[in-house]
């Protein structure tokens, strides 16, 4: 259902139609653009929500607002690729009213959590005052928990905050779809292969099953045209899988099926980097747990690598993560590239965003030096060419709390 | 100083050396990987007072956590029993050595701490016999110490009178040692008014709560705890993954330091307790850009001097004195940048981590044969 609010969305951004953006002229900086070399004391021009030029010796609009960024950087804004904004607060199992990422039952390829999000959920502008601009939000718990949508972190309603509905179908090859598999991952796998297998069959006898002259299928007609895209390599299925088997089991169906596989997860990754590397498939790792420089290892194999973070209660720590794989090999640039251009191109996003070049949405990021030391901030943030507001929540109590009243 | 005669030799230029880090707050060995069922060890979840039992019956040595925090610069750790109980049992405070007995692990002089619980865990467990609410928390506390009170008046009477000795009753042994100041209290508490009434609880029975753990509201009552010599054991910024943590904000340690109360930055985190210097380092840098300064040395003091306040241990380690245990890290740079790492960990003198040599890279039995890696390569 969403996925015709997702695309309406995507278009009036084309057009560039953001009542409140205005131009914006960020001078002077030490420019991060990912899809190209940094450029020292260049400007970058925000028109109309997108980025209208970039480069060194550029002349400043004069209707535009200038930003002097001397002796700071910019960056796109960073990609969350596996958030829970918007649609979940907190973790704890007795909050289920602040929840809306998990619906009942295994297979819940119909499940688009878009109409979850509440674009007035505390947790987004603690978020974005981080520096992350994009997040996807994703459901939960089950075989195929549905589907994870794309928003930009600003708007006060849906429409103003989607950027592609559905992005990614999600599955899961863990310890999460055992259940939905009869409590074995085998079991999951035999039932993945048949709603997939039944989901091309119901695509191509549409007629039969109008008219139930066809076998009964493994899943709901809802599920299965949910599939198509997935089936048609349209849209990537996100894989839970962090063993090294889940995720090899993810490789050969999305082999036998030619889909477009994104490894959610990924702690032993490392362990088949060149399969992953051969079937370019990219990985989306959270696992700081497991083997330090596993994202080190994929990168140096030729596998796209995506930096994330838990969520909510971490969620703002993205930039930390990135810090942390320079920490344990990276290079500093493959290390942005895995909180923002990586992170587009897995989600289908990279022609819109993840990187600073004309044309692309106006999501760009000023700090006050380097994005991922705790030394720095976000002094600017740019969603879609706004420069949203950083306070939130969080600083509202701590300037009550700042000074104590005294004690009765 | 001159380096003696005999002395190995390293050259420390342009690196940092620090004490040991010191987490607050594990479950290290209780909650061991793999998290299975059968490896869940640190919630005795079966009465709301379980005063008798101890983490150190629990603890696994061999769980493969273990090495990958020593990779992280810590050298002592207070293993807590779990927050199922309003009085979860005693704790422990351990270096973090390969050992195949918590019984080599135990720091000789520390005290034994008490793990008590507030708020929303305890409250939620014991659907039948309560508590379910937090006044039923609070009734809890006091009945417990009422009891205890009551045996401890019993035992002194038996030694002043010489005759009939009260039968032995492990839970109230080890609250009536609260009472006496033998134990220290190690409360998790995350909002302001609910410490407000465990201070109040304190108060009532005469004892003395040592830390608030996770007190993500302790910027909010700062004052009440410089005036009680309450430390507040607590993340650089964890907030919102429960309602009690939903007010969590990063100046949290800063503000705490500038009321003049103890702060420490603790892990209650498999994964935190490895980089417990970054967590210092966010929470220095939020108090600083938001006005709120934090000097170097304080914020160091967050992950080693005021946690061995907390667990009693400050005469013994927590700081580069002479005399002191050689709990000592030597970092690859700035302890304060995410990009530092230890390069060598010494636990009582003995190199526990040296990232250049694998030999001294620690894997305990679980890792043995599966294929998992080592840390630090």
């Amino acid at each position: 259902v969403n996925a015709r609010l997702g695309s309406v969305t995507l278009l009036a951004l084309l057009a560039g139609s953001r009542a409140d953006a205005q131009v914006i002229a960020i001078t002077n900086g030490t420019v991060y653009p990912v899809s190209s070399p940094k450029l020292d004391s260049a400007t970058v021009i925000l028109r109309d929500g997108r980025i209208a030029a970039i480069g060194r010796g550029i002349a400043i609009p004069p209707d535009a607002t200038v930003v002097d960024a001397k002796g700071k950087w910019v960056t796109p804004g960073l990609i969350h690729a596996g958030s829970s904004l918007g649609i979940r607060l907190t973790d704890s199992g007795a909050q289920e009213e602040t929840q809306e990422d998990v619906v009942l039952g295994e297979v819940k390829a119909s499940f688009n959590v878009a109409e979850a999000i509440d674009p007035a959920s505390m947790t987004i502008p603690v978020v974005r005052a981080e520096g992350v601009t994009t997040a996807l939000t994703m459901p939960l718990e089950g075989l195929i928990p549905g589907q994870a949508v794309v928003i930009d972190l600003a708007g006060d309603r849906l429409e103003d905050m989607l950027v592609r509905s559905p992005a990614a179908m999600i599955v899961d090859l863990g310890q999460g779809g055992k259940t939905g598999g009869g409590g074995s991952r085998a079991g999951a796998l035999f039932r993945l292969r048949l709603i997939l297998r039944d989901a091309k069959e119901y695509a191509q006898r549409k007629e039969d099953f109008r008219k139930a002259q066809i076998q009964p299928l493994a899943a709901p007609a809802p599920e299965l045209e949910a599939l198509q895209p997935v089936l048609a390599g349209e849209l990537p299925m996100l894989v839970i899988a962090n063993r090294r088997s889940d995720i090899a089991s993810a490789l050969r169906i999305a082999k036998e099926f030619t889909l477009r596989p994104v490894i959610w997860g990924g702690a032993e990754a490392w362990q088949i980097a060149s399969d992953l590397a051969l079937a370019k498939v990219p990985v989306r790792f959270n696992a700081l747990n497991a083997r330090l420089d596993n994202a080190t290892l994929l990168r140096k194999a030729g596998v796209e690598v995506v930096a994330a973070q838990r969520d909510a209660a971490f969620s703002r720590d993205l930039r930390t993560a990135a810090g942390n794989e320079v920490r344990n090999g990276m290079t500093w640039d493959d290390a942005l590239r895995s909180v923002t251009l990586a992170a587009a191109t897995a989600l289908g996003i990279g022609q819109r965003t993840g990187s600073l070049e004309t044309g692309k949405a106006a999501n760009v990021v000023v700090w006050s030096g380097d994005p991922f030391e705790f030394s720095s901030r976000a002094e600017h943030v740019f969603i879609r060419g706004v420069d949203v507001p950083l306070g939130n929540r969080q600083t509202e109590l701590r300037e009550r709390y700042r000074k104590l009243p005294p004690a009765r | 100083v001159a380096a003696p005669a005999d002395a190995v030799v390293l050259d420390g230029t342009g690196r940092f050396v620090t004490p040991g880090l010191i987490d607050p707050h594990s479950h290290l060995g209780v909650y061991s990987a793999p998290g299975t069922e059968s490896q869940s060890d640190g919630n005795e979840a079966t009465n709301p007072v379980t005063a008798q039992v101890w983490a150190e019956h629990s603890f696994w040595p061999q769980d493969p956590q273990i090495p990958l925090a020593i990779a992280g610069g810590v050298t002592v750790i207070q293993v807590l029993p779990g927050s199922a109980n309003l009085i979860g049992g005693r704790s422990v405070t351990l270096r973090l050595i390969p050992a195949r007995t918590v019984q080599e692990m135990k720091l000789p002089g520390a005290p034994y701490g008490l793990k008590m619980a507030c708020g929303e865990n305890p409250k939620s467990v014991y659907e039948e016999e309560g508590p379910s609410t937090r006044m039923g928390n609070v009734a809890g506390y006091r009945q417990a110490f009422a009891d205890a009170r009551e045996y401890a008046r019993k035992w002194k009477e038996f030694e002043e009178k010489g005759k009939d000795e009260p039968k032995r009753d492990l839970k109230l042994e080890t609250l009536a040692d609260v009472l006496a100041g033998k134990i220290l209290v190690q409360n998790h508490c995350y909002r302001a008014d609910e410490m407000a009434q465990m201070l109040d609880l304190a108060r009532e029975f005469g004892f003395h709560i040592r830390s608030f753990h996770h007190a993500t509201e302790a910027y909010k009552i700062a004052d009440m705890l410089a005036k009680d010599s309450v430390s507040a054991s607590v993340w650089s910024d964890w907030w919102g993954f429960k309602m009690e943590s939903l007010d969590g904000i990063p100046e949290n340690a800063a503000l705490v330091t500038q009321a003049g109360a103890r702060a420490s930055i603790h892990s209650d985190s498999e994964d935190g307790i490895q980089r417990l210097n970054q967590d210092a380092a966010r929470a220095m840098w939020a108090g600083n850009h938001a006005g709120i300064p934090v000097t170097r040395e304080q914020a160091i003091r967050w992950i080693t001097a005021n946690p061995a306040w907390t667990l009693g241990i400050d005469s013994i380690t927590g700081t580069l004195e002479k005399g002191k245990a050689a709990d000592v890290v030597l970092w690859s740079g700035d302890p304060f940048s995410v990009y530092s790492k230890a390069d060598v960990v010494w636990n009582d003198g003995r190199v526990v981590f040296d990232r250049s040599d694998p030999k001294t890279q620690y894997r305990t039995d679980f890792n043995l044969g599966t294929g998992a890696p080592g840390v630090g390569r």
